[in-house]
């Protein structure tokens, strides 16, 4: 059989837009806003196709649950290097747990020996459903990776958690959800956006692999987070010091 | 109708992580909640004790098993799903351990996650960050389905001490997988105080320029008895190591201080350090992001102002 990795990916709100609530609390503004590929997805798919360039794996296969429109992120994808589309499509958001009961599907036909996810997306900054995936397939998950070493059948990973780094190794299949220093996604160069419109990209449904998304949470309400208050300036050191001290932050 | 709260304790074997008693807290403003923590551990008799000594917590339940020396999700979430049937909410800190293991026992248990807790409307309503918290946004949770959440540690006080919880063992209910398997852990000791919970903070970013400037830092710290913090920007160029790193993707804080040094203040920087009760910047750029939101601002050369600041002290 193929050595395979799949990928997830979600079409996100880019990273430098700066997001506005709108008035009624209905959400946030997505009129007319830059649209891009998750950038933790981004690094999880770089990680897909270097293990791939270094002969360690075969295909790689991305796969994104969303509108029509993330397409044109998968696309991208292609560019990038993957060498296979799955476009499962659904007009409204699904939940983490959705989402991963359909990459579940598409784990169960594809067959892949990992599946590389980022560790959160930076819309929702939910971070559930490469952890909720790994759950229900029943196997190891390895998340938030800054370094994936592959040898006889295991993996060895580096995970940055909150009191430095932890090395774990799992047994493959796996799940990994890629970290910030993971490596650093490369360009893509026109070239291979002409040869990624070759490239398959196949669309199904939810419906068509078995799964009735389901919507447990209900979004009451989006606010605008309180803003600070803006704050004085001091000329230097001395009268930072002085203030800090005025305000009590320096006693012990 | 009351709530039956099921806390997932994070230790490193020996003793409780503050983030607990934050999720103790939390729990707390469930109303009528009562509150269970339960400590995976290969030897968990210390932890439960401290577990039990926190207020509001009425029983701890202890697993142990070889596997919970280290904190595998995939060997502590089927454990906790095995204990969750009779609680209504599954809490967990919003840390790397929370996050790694909470949506998997959510996935167990077939339910959704709440992620980042930062505030209780209702005992099936919250409030959480999206979008890098540019957006707050009020979910609701069915009333018949099990709430597994994770609490945003920066929003709660912690739960004070001198609590008499009962301890009960009971057992593994569940086996745990092999196919995880912990190899090592880079933890650095430190005699700072810690990141996560420190009153003040000094951090630095990408206008440090080098590990060894950034030893600087280290000394203004020590001087205020303050942790230490860094940029994404800091991080990625080696200046400091990652678990230094403040922001989305790092350590949410909320200290009494907080102090950026050389750190412009992208969106992603902000949001691990809105709850910060005084933000001080201190930047060459007049016009860096971060003077937005700081209290207390002073536009110069860092390497000029941290040697003056630390003589002043």
């Amino acid at each position: 059989m193929m050595k395979r990795i799949v990928v997830g990916i979600k079409r996100v709100v880019d990273y430098n837009v700066r997001i506005r609530v709108k008035p009624d609390g209905s959400g946030v503004v997505l009129d007319g806003v830059k649209m891009s590929v998750n950038p933790f997805d981004e690094i999880a798919l770089e990680e897909a196709i270097r293990i791939k360039e270094r002969g360690l794996a075969e295909e790689v296969v991305v796969a994104s649950v969303g509108p029509a429109d993330c397409q044109a992120q998968l696309r991208t994808c292609l560019a990038m290097g993957a060498d296979r589309a799955l476009h499962v499509h659904s007009d409204t958001p699904t939940e983490p747990l959705t989402t991963a009961r359909i990459l579940l599907k598409l784990i169960e036909r594809e067959q892949p020996f990992l599946v590389l996810l980022g560790k959160q997306a930076i819309d929702d900054d939910n971070g559930q459903t490469g952890q909720m995936l790994a759950a229900l397939w029943q196997r190891p998950q390895a998340t938030f990776a800054s370094k994936i070493a592959l040898a006889d059948g295991k993996a060895q990973v580096t995970r940055e958690v909150d009191a430095g780094l932890e090395t774990l190794e799992v047994d493959l299949p796996a799940v990994v959800t890629a970290d910030l220093r993971l490596n650093e996604p490369r360009y893509v160069k026109l070239p291979e956006i002409m040869k990624a419109k070759k490239k398959p990209l196949e669309t199904l449904s939810a419906e068509s692999l078995g799964i009735t998304p389901r919507v447990h949470l209900r979004a009451v309400r989006v606010l605008a987070p309180p803003q600070r208050q803006k704050g004085m300036r001091v000329e230097n050191a001395a009268e930072l010091v002085a203030a800090l001290k005025e305000k009590g932050l320096l006693a012990s | 109708m009351s709530a039956a709260i099921l806390i997932v304790a994070e230790h490193d074997g020996s003793t409780l992580a503050a983030g607990t008693a934050k999720c103790v807290a939390c729990a707390a403003t469930v109303a009528q909640a009562e509150i269970t923590v339960v400590v995976c551990a290969s030897e968990a008799a210390a932890v439960a004790r401290q577990a039990a000594d926190l207020q509001g917590v009425h029983r701890v339940l202890t697993v142990e098993h070889p596997i919970h020396a280290h904190p595998l999700a995939a060997a502590i979430a089927p454990q906790v799903a095995a204990l969750a049937g009779p609680y209504t909410h599954v809490f967990g800190p919003s840390s790397t351990f929370g996050k790694d293991l909470m949506p998997r026992i959510a996935a167990l248990l077939d339910t959704a996650q709440v992620s980042d807790i930062m505030a209780v409307e209702g005992p099936y309503r919250f409030r959480r960050p999206i979008y890098a918290g540019n957006a707050i946004v009020t979910v609701e949770v069915p009333e018949d389905m099990k709430v597994v959440g994770t609490v945003r540690t920066a929003s709660f006080p912690a739960a004070g001490t001198g609590g008499t919880a009962r301890i009960e063992k009971v057992g593994a209910p569940a086996e745990p997988p092999t196919h995880t398997r912990f190899i090592s852990s880079s933890a650095a000791k430190s005699d700072r105080p810690d990141l996560q919970t420190a009153a003040r903070v000094i951090s630095g970013g990408r206008a440090l320029g080098s590990a060894e400037a950034f030893q600087m830092l280290y000394r203004l710290a020590d001087k205020l008895g303050a942790a230490v913090g860094a940029s994404r920007a800091a991080v990625d160029a080696g200046y400091a190591p990652n678990e230094l790193q403040v922001g989305q993707t790092g350590k949410i804080i909320a200290p009494e201080l907080y102090v950026a040094i050389g750190i412009s203040g992208a969106i992603q920087h902000l949001t691990g350090i809105k709850d910060a009760r005084t933000i001080v910047a201190i930047n060459k750029d007049p016009q860096a992001p971060i003077f937005e939101v700081a209290d207390l601002g002073l536009v110069g050369d860092l390497f000029e102002i941290v040697p003056q600041i630390e003589k002043l002290l």
